[in-house]
């Protein structure tokens, strides 16, 4: 039986994740840090929490840190989850969006915590689909994680059979994927379509440029109300002035910030406050 | 009224662990074998769906789903197929003989549930 985390031992790890990823751990919450971390203790040779502790606490522990906010950060994905924000990017996002823009004008659409790339290529899938309405113009859809390990498997576009049977119809399967072994990989033309890259949501998110579509799911809800607003507001910064975000269903904007309105009858969906639009691009994208 | 689902399926185990899992989500199950008895059993009393394997004695679930489309039309009921054939050709035919979903074994109620949305029964 693992001995019991001391106080010591849990503030070194809610400060560190705090600090490194947004992510908030009660008290009531320590049970995830043992089976987040029980792998990295096995490797490490470590008898418990409070000596991984200990081992932060030393010179030189950056990858072991990374290693520890990877293992906490990390979380489930799976196409098309929840389904209503898809049918609504797909049904009234995208037609509007293509409607206000000149044919040659691209669309930036942002995956914020893309984990290992589902809903970027869920996307991508949805864009390929709407080619026909989307002409010729330029789509790039960007996915963002700080979990290097997700990215690599965002990357390489391989997943499980698990994985394809969660959310993702079987024509989508045949359409869009190929068996590799026990696994399956998805068309070389998504993979094209999505570029994923290491970014932290609590850093300076304008390298990433301005988006017309941002999906930002079942992240907000690990932050602090602080950490809450701070990341709501800076992406609002990079969002044209008819840009959409889409948070998840237990996740809202509204008491924490008020540059984003909700979009009327659409639960998880928001445009930018009125008083934000002024002297906002309305599109950005390439063509 | 609850909706019905014929589960057809030569494991036991499978039939009562796909049994339980559709009755947990309100459907009234019948069960059968292989494709021969399921053919009977949609003849006496046709359901709302099929649960259907693809390995059976006596008659296989793509012969099963062929003669059900032949004789009762391309799309009713709807055929789920939940199978360990998991390579794309025996998926694209299940699919161009009338499935409308396909689950490769081994499934959970996850895979199940979600399959079973994707065709519209859920």
């Amino acid at each position: 039986m693992s001995a019991v985390l001391t106080v010591n031992a849990f503030e070194t790890f809610s400060q560190l994740l705090k600090a490194r990823s947004g992510l908030v751990i009660g008290q009531d919450k320590t049970y995830l840090l043992e089976t987040r971390l029980a792998a990295i203790l096995r490797r490490e040779k470590l008898p418990d929490l409070n000596a991984l502790a200990e081992r932060l606490r030393r010179p030189g522990a950056d990858a072991l840190t990374r290693d520890i906010v990877e293992a906490m950060t990390t979380n489930e994905s799976f196409f098309f989850r929840d389904d209503k924000p898809f049918q609504h990017f797909r049904a009234q996002a995208l037609p509007r969006l293509i409607a206000a823009r000149g044919p040659g004008v691209g669309l930036r659409v942002w995956s914020a915590a893309s984990s290992s790339g589902q809903e970027a290529y869920s996307l991508a899938m949805i864009l390929t689909e709407c080619k026909a309405a989307l002409g010729t113009r330029k789509v790039d859809i960007v996915g963002t994680d700080i979990a290097r390990e997700q990215l690599t498997r965002a990357k390489e576009g391989l997943y499980t059979q698990f994985e394809v049977q969660r959310g993702l119809p079987v024509q989508m399967l045949m359409r869009y994927f190929r068996k590799e072994e026990a696994n399956w990989r998805i068309a070389d033309s998504l993979r094209a379509m999505a570029q994923f890259r290491e970014f932290n949501l609590l850093g300076d998110l304008r390298p990433l440029g301005m988006f017309d579509v941002v999906f930002c799911r079942n992240v907000l809800i690990y932050f602090d109300q602080d950490t809450k607003k701070r990341v709501l507001e800076a992406i609002a910064a990079q969002m044209t002035a008819d840009g959409l975000l889409y948070l998840g269903g237990a996740e809202t904007v509204l008491g924490i910030t008020a540059k984003f309105a909700p979009v009327p009858g659409e639960r998880g969906v928001y445009g930018l406050a009125s008083t934000q639009r002024e002297r906002r691009p309305l599109a950005v994208g390439a063509a | 009224m609850a909706r019905t689902c014929l589960i057809v399926d030569d494991s036991r185990v499978v039939r009562k662990i796909a049994r339980r899992i559709l009755e947990t989500n309100g459907f009234d199950v019948a069960e059968a074998p292989d494709g021969q008895q399921a053919l009977e059993s949609c003849r006496a009393s046709m359901p709302d769906c099929v649960l259907l394997d693809w390995n059976m004695p006596v008659m296989d679930g793509i012969s099963f789903l062929k003669h059900l489309r032949a004789e009762f039309g391309p799309d009713n009921p709807p055929v789920v197929f939940c199978t360990t054939e998991n390579d794309m050709s025996h998926i694209e035919m299940a699919i161009t003989c009338g499935a409308q979903e396909y689950i490769m074994k081994p499934f959970d109620e996850e895979i199940l549930v979600s399959k079973f949305s994707q065709a519209g029964l859920l």
